[in-house]
């Protein structure tokens, strides 16, 4: 592992991310949106794994395990809540769900 | 004693704080005039008390300061909250606290039954403490708390009666009238308070008076804070230009009209005049301007009270001329015998309105003297203690009116004009001029209400003595009338000693004397002569009076028929309420109208807060399109922005 450097795992984290940042900003279904938002959580995720391994200190990896509970919890409220939606407005498409205005 | 005289403004305080809460639920008029005079009473005592322990001291040692609290702190200003005890303190304490309680005691019986007696006496005890406040301070701060508080309490006493209707108008519009005329006097004594601050650095009177005598200052500069302080003293004491508000403050309850605007109030400014006097008598010019103000004061008011025809109007003008004369005292140096004739002036002055307030009283609210007549065998026992008050006044000798009054025209006439010693003998006429005036109006007053025809309605009217609640003080301010006096015996009789109280209060005004211009020499021939020259005019006009409005009141007719113009012209006060009308009080209601409320406030005023909020609606009206609702939208600008942020942040290492 040791023989892979550290660039790498960073680059690859950075891409993550990005396609993530896109999929939020581009994508129109909400389900695909809360997806890349998990993309760029686990980027995320991935760079501190990283320097934790790199650098020889565990916190990193702890808070890993933090930011993954807090994940799935977000996740089963996110469902829920465009479940919910759903069930109103009979769609998912971001575009429509844009009540909260003027 | 000395360090308890903070009870005496506490113990007022409580008064007016239990009257005024609880008064209408206690509904008991003696448990209410037992806390508003009893209050005052312990004050009395307590003063009396610090006078007697001070009168024990060395004369050095007489001035003493008690702290209270430090009140305001900002930078280089430190008021402290300390009262000053010392001899014109004292005595002006003294005046106030007695003749305060006197009063109070009377009020009792005078407005028995009255809807507001609580509140009659919520207010006088407020005024006490202001009052005290005002003659106990020991900077001009605290002067100035109770300056502004005496004010106050004028106004509401006044507008007591505000359902009742006062001459063309209502009391509460005479209320008003007082309140403003003396805020343009606050407004003087404002300034010259900012300036003594500016230019002594401290606004406590024994750093200031240290420092006035020892600093280089240019004289101007003293003549303008004397002139700032000297416009304040005009509005509280009445003098020319500000003196119109007093005669119309009678359309307060009577013992109001003795209290405050005769015996202390209306002294405020010659109090203040008196303990500045250092600065005033730096001011050469602007002390011949307090003696010109005063005397034509006294003489223009004594003018007007010869033909007014309602008893209170006589006093308030007698009032306003007695004040004159104190102003006239000062402004030639003799601050003691100003203050010593506010002292008599407090007791005979106190006693005339409380008089007239008995003869009212019996006379069921009647105040126009030419309806009444032959009250002698139905109140003797006003009428003989009003007899008495007008015997001071008019300064016959052996009562106190005659000393304190003979020692100001004495010293209006040695000390006089410092320009010229021609100046000291018209102030001397004019003073004694007036002083044969006030003889005659005041006899006049007291034939047409006492002797002659009864000319009241028998049948509606039945005269009748006050109750002893009234007349005891009546009784004990005729004894003050007669004995006050003695504590300050002519020099020219019974040597250095025989004035006690000139010698008291000298040590207030040494370093006042110090730089003034002294006496020039004059032989106790003259002063026997001038004296004996008053009192034969006093006299004379006494018994002229007499002779006129007992006898043959025709004679007067024929009189005003004759100078029908003159004695409108009187009558109508030199139409001086006329002319400010429409001097001052019209284009100021007509400008504010006019240009202040119909343009500068409708047009630009609202115009400006009409305008920004007319930009706001139209600016967010474009700003608001922005909120698209679209979470995606601002997730874009959100990252726009930390894209350029992370951009600034790469470029700029």
């Amino acid at each position: 592992m040791s023989s892979i450097p550290m660039e790498y795992y960073l680059i690859l984290s950075a891409f993550m991310f990005c396609v993530g940042v896109a999929g939020v900003l581009i994508r129109r279904n909400a389900i695909v949106v809360f997806m890349c938002i998990e993309l760029m959580l686990n980027s995320a995720n991935l760079t501190l794994v990283t320097f934790s391994s790199y650098l020889g200190n565990s916190i990193g990896q702890v808070f890993v395990f933090f930011v993954m509970t807090v994940a799935a919890a977000e996740a089963a409220v996110g469902l829920a809540i465009i479940i919910a939606i759903f069930r109103n407005k009979k769609t998912v498409n971001i575009d429509e769900i844009n009540i909260f205005k003027w | 004693m000395i360090n308890l005289i903070y009870l005496t403004t506490l113990l007022p305080l409580l008064g007016f704080l239990i009257n005024g809460l609880f008064g209408r639920k206690i509904k008991n008029e003696k448990v209410i005039g037992l806390i508003g005079s009893g209050t005052i009473g312990v004050s009395f005592l307590i003063v009396l008390g610090a006078f007697i322990q001070t009168l024990g001291l060395p004369v050095e040692e007489r001035s003493n300061t008690v702290n209270l609290f430090s009140w305001l702190n900002v930078g280089g200003l430190q008021i402290k909250f300390a009262y000053l005890v010392d001899q014109l303190s004292l005595t002006m304490s003294l005046i106030v606290t007695g003749v305060g309680f006197l009063i109070h005691v009377y009020s009792i019986g005078y407005m028995h039954g009255d809807k507001g007696f609580w509140r009659f006496f919520s207010y006088l005890n407020l005024f006490i403490f202001a009052m005290m406040n005002l003659v106990l301070g020991d900077n001009f701060v605290v002067l100035f708390l109770g300056w502004e508080g005496v004010g106050l309490c004028s106004y509401l006493l006044i507008g007591f009666w505000y359902d009742r209707k006062f001459e063309k108008g209502t009391t509460s519009q005479a209320a008003k009238k007082a309140f403003v005329v003396n805020r343009i006097g606050d407004f003087g004594f404002l300034l010259g308070m900012f300036l003594i601050f500016m230019t002594f650095d401290s606004l406590n009177f024994k750093e200031v008076f240290a420092r006035a005598a020892t600093f280089p200052v240019a004289e101007s500069t003293f003549g303008l804070i004397a002139l700032f302080l000297f416009i304040g003293a005009t509005g509280k004491s009445a003098q020319i230009p500000l003196f119109v508000w007093l005669p119309d403050a009678m359309a307060g309850p009577t013992p109001v009209s003795a209290l405050i605007h005769a015996a202390t109030m209306v002294t405020a400014g010659v109090y203040m005049v008196s303990r500045a006097s250092i600065i005033f008598v730096s001011a050469p010019a602007i002390m011949t301007v307090v003696a010109v103000v005063g005397l034509l004061t006294a003489l223009m008011a004594a003018t007007i009270g010869l033909v007014q025809n309602d008893i209170k109007k006589v006093l308030a003008y007698s009032t306003v001329s007695q004040l004159g004369y104190m102003f006239l005292a000062a402004g030639v140096g003799a601050f003691s015998a100003s203050i010593f004739h506010v002292m008599t002036h407090a007791f005979f002055k106190a006693l005339l309105f409380l008089g007239a307030g008995s003869v009212i009283h019996g006379m069921h609210d009647e105040q126009n003297i030419q309806k009444y007549g032959g009250l002698k065998k139905y109140m003797p026992k006003t009428f003989l203690t009003f007899f008495i008050a007008t015997l001071a006044i008019s300064g016959v000798p052996g009562l106190s009116g005659f000393f304190s009054k003979d020692e100001i025209l004495w010293s209006a006439y040695a000390n006089g004009g410092p320009a010229s010693p021609a100046g000291g003998f018209v102030f001397w006429l004019v003073g004694a001029i007036t002083a044969m005036l006030t003889a005659f109006y005041m006899f006049r007053l007291v034939s047409l209400t006492f002797y002659g025809k009864e000319r009241f309605d028998h049948h509606n009217v039945h005269p009748h003595e006050s109750p002893a609640l009234m007349t005891v003080p009546l009784m004990i301010l005729a004894v003050l009338s007669i004995i006050g006096g003695y504590i300050g015996l002519p020099k020219v009789f019974f040597g250095e000693h025989g004035n006690l109280f000139e010698g008291w209060l000298e040590p207030i005004y040494a370093p006042a004397m110090n730089k003034l211009a002294l006496y020039g020499e004059h032989t106790h021939l003259e002063e026997i002569l001038l004296m004996t020259v008053s009192v034969a005019a006093v006299l004379g006009a006494i018994f002229f009076a007499l002779h006129v409005y007992r006898k043959n009141p025709q004679i007067a007719e024929n009189v005003s028929n004759r100078f029908k113009g003159f004695y409108n012209l009187l009558l109508n006060k030199y139409f001086v309420d006329e002319v400010y009308e429409t001097a001052v009080v019209q284009p100021i209601q007509k400008g504010s109208e006019k240009f202040l409320w119909k343009i500068f406030d409708v047009k630009f005023i609202d115009g400006i807060v009409n305008g920004v909020a007319l930009l706001v609606e139209k600016g967010s009206g474009v700003i608001r399109k922005i909120q698209t609702g679209v979470a995606q939208s601002y997730a874009v600008i959100m990252m726009a922005g930390i894209a350029l942020v992370l951009l600034w942040l790469i470029l700029s290492l």
